[in-house]
């Protein structure tokens, strides 16, 4: 019920960012939607990506630091308040939400997050009925 | 009042005389070393009897002793007198292998005191004077070795102690303290927070004198210092294992430090070869004790690397002056006055499971102030989690931290990022502006 998410480490260097994604460029592999968050000496690029084992292969053997994470993804109406109601059901569960980022992607909203207890997440997802996005499924809407 | 410029007749001993004097008191030295199970089997070891040693060139027959045999006879195998008749000891910080245990005798500290006292007074320190040591006291000798010195001349001594920097500055202000010992990078932060404070160092206090050392620092350095609060700062030279401070300092000329050679034998030689240095040439220093009691120590190497200056100097003392240390012979940094050991920083870092083997350590200086800061290459873990991430670092600082007693600056770097050259990695980067 997750996607995977490319996490690199980036050292607060110019160029080091501009590696990884001429990286992915080389390989044709299509960015989906990244986020960075930083700190004074590093930061966590964050990629959903068109073939994210491949794209973590390829980054792995080029000697970039890199994990393949799972994070869950789901899909919204693109209308106010989808996310506000998604997020209150796992607050009121009492699950932390680590971190979390959205884009939009064919007219609909996708909400990527992780939460400190995947297992109780995904049940909340199912009893909910949250509409999930699988990993097929978000190549597909490019 | 008016004082005598000298503090110890011994001062003013001529060089025929400074010389008589040590070789009277190296016989007497060697003679006591029998009584230390460690002097006496290295003598027995290489046949040599302390009737061997006629002249001071006959020094030259004895070995050297180095921190590994301090170590290899941990704690008390070296004293050369019972211990029952020691009455103080200090001690290395370093939890890497053994520490290093120096003892003494009440003699040793009377001596101590008066050598620190014969320093101060040199540099114009008069029982009017009011005394601050912004030293760390414990077991590092700055502390307590300064302050029998400054109370043997008679000052008002203030044992503040290092750190809090707000209490020293309000100690400098309500006391009128006059003299201050402090490592240089902390007078350069005592200016800072006078600065934030609005406390003008010439306006609103006394002080007139700083005595610097223990940290390598350059003249621009010493000159920034004094500019900035309005002082005469004056260099000194000491090491835990000759007692401490006391050693060698600097006169009113500003230009080299006396070494007391009443107190010991100096020596500079080539460290690979071991062999005595052309005069005035650079060289790792080498001093035996002449006038300790407890535990006296012969041809230490120091591992310090300086020079004797040339010449004589005006203020009309013969003991000769060492030149600024020019750095170390072994890989041992000082930072802020600690000595610290890179394999001490890697023996910690190799217990963490989520870094690889490569580290870097850099020492620069950061507005006025010396760091440390130690890159770590991970592994390929928790990349993903900032809590985990952060709490790693804070941990490998609060580890490093009881190990080498100042607080590093740890950035997480990727795996094989860091610069190798020849296969082998560079530990150790120094940025400093000193020497």
């Amino acid at each position: 019920m997750t996607v995977h998410q490319l996490s690199v480490f980036i050292e607060n260097k110019s160029g080091t960012l501009v590696k990884v994604l001429k990286l992915l460029k080389q390989e044709d592999i299509q960015l989906i939607a990244s986020t960075i968050a930083d700190t004074a000496d590093y930061g966590i690029c964050r990629i959903i990506c068109s073939e994210p084992e491949r794209a973590y292969t390829v980054l792995k053997e080029a000697g970039v630091a890199v994990s393949l994470c799972e994070v869950f993804a789901v899909e919204l109406d693109d209308r106010p308040g989808k996310a506000a109601d998604a997020i209150e059901i796992f607050a009121g569960e009492g699950i932390s939400i680590a971190y979390l980022y959205s884009f939009l992607l064919n007219g609909k909203g996708v909400l990527i997050f992780r939460t400190d207890n995947s297992e109780k997440a995904a049940e909340i997802i199912s009893a909910n009925d949250l509409k999930i996005i699988r990993e097929k499924d978000l190549s597909k809407l490019l | 009042m008016s004082y005598s410029k000298f503090y110890n007749p011994e001062e003013c001993l001529s060089r025929s005389e400074i010389e008589a004097l040590q070789l009277e008191r190296l016989q007497a030295t060697v003679k006591h070393c029998m009584n230390s199970p460690f002097y006496k089997e290295r003598f027995r070891s290489i046949g040599l009897s302390p009737s061997d040693i006629r002249t001071l060139d006959d020094l030259r027959k004895i070995p050297f002793t180095t921190k590994q045999d301090l170590r290899d006879t941990y704690p008390f195998g070296i004293a050369s007198v019972p211990l029952e008749k020691c009455v103080r000891l200090h001690s290395s910080s370093g939890t890497t292998g053994n520490p290093t245990v120096i003892l003494h005798t009440q003699k040793d500290l009377d001596q101590w005191a008066n050598a620190v006292a014969r320093c101060l007074w040199m540099v114009g320190c008069r029982p009017e004077d009011v005394f601050q040591n912004s030293s760390g006291y414990g077991m590092f000798t700055g502390g307590l070795g300064f302050q029998y010195g400054a109370e043997k001349v008679g000052m008002l001594t203030v044992p503040a102690a290092a750190g809090n920097t707000l209490r020293q500055i309000k100690f400098f202000t309500d006391f009128g303290t006059t003299v201050v010992h402090a490592i240089p990078s902390y007078a350069a932060r005592i200016y800072e927070v006078m600065c934030e404070k609005g406390i003008d160092p010439r306006r609103d206090t006394k002080l007139r004198t700083l005595v610097i050392g223990a940290e390598p620092h350059s003249e621009d350095t010493r000159k920034r210092i004094e500019n900035m609060l309005g002082v005469k700062a004056y260099n000194s030279f000491g090491m835990s294992e000759m007692c401490g401070p006391g050693v060698a300092f600097e006169c009113l000329e500003q230009n080299g430090m006396h070494i007391w050679e009443d107190y010991y034998i100096v020596e500079i030689v080539d460290p690979d070869t071991l062999e005595p240095v052309p005069e005035g040439e650079v060289g790792e220093l080498v001093l035996t004790t002449i006038n300790r009691e407890a535990m006296p120590l012969l041809r230490y190497r120091t591992r310090d690397l300086t020079r004797i200056l040339p010449g004589e100097c005006p203020c009309g003392r013969h003991h000769r002056r060492l030149d600024r240390m020019k750095g170390r012979s072994d890989d041992m940094i000082i930072l802020k006055g600690v000595n610290i050991f890179p394999i001490q920083i890697e023996t910690i870092l190799m217990q963490f499971q989520e870094l690889a083997s490569d580290y870097l350590i850099t020492l620069d200086t950061q507005e006025d102030n010396d760091v440390m800061i130690v890159d770590v290459e991970m592994k390929d873990l928790h990349i993903d989690d900032y809590t985990k991430l952060q709490a790693l670092s804070r941990e490998i600082t609060r580890q490093l931290r009881d190990e080498i007693l100042v607080t590093p600056k740890v950035r997480l770097v990727p795996k094989n990022s860091l610069p190798k050259s020849e296969g082998k990695a560079v530990r150790v980067k120094d940025l400093r502006k000193k020497y």
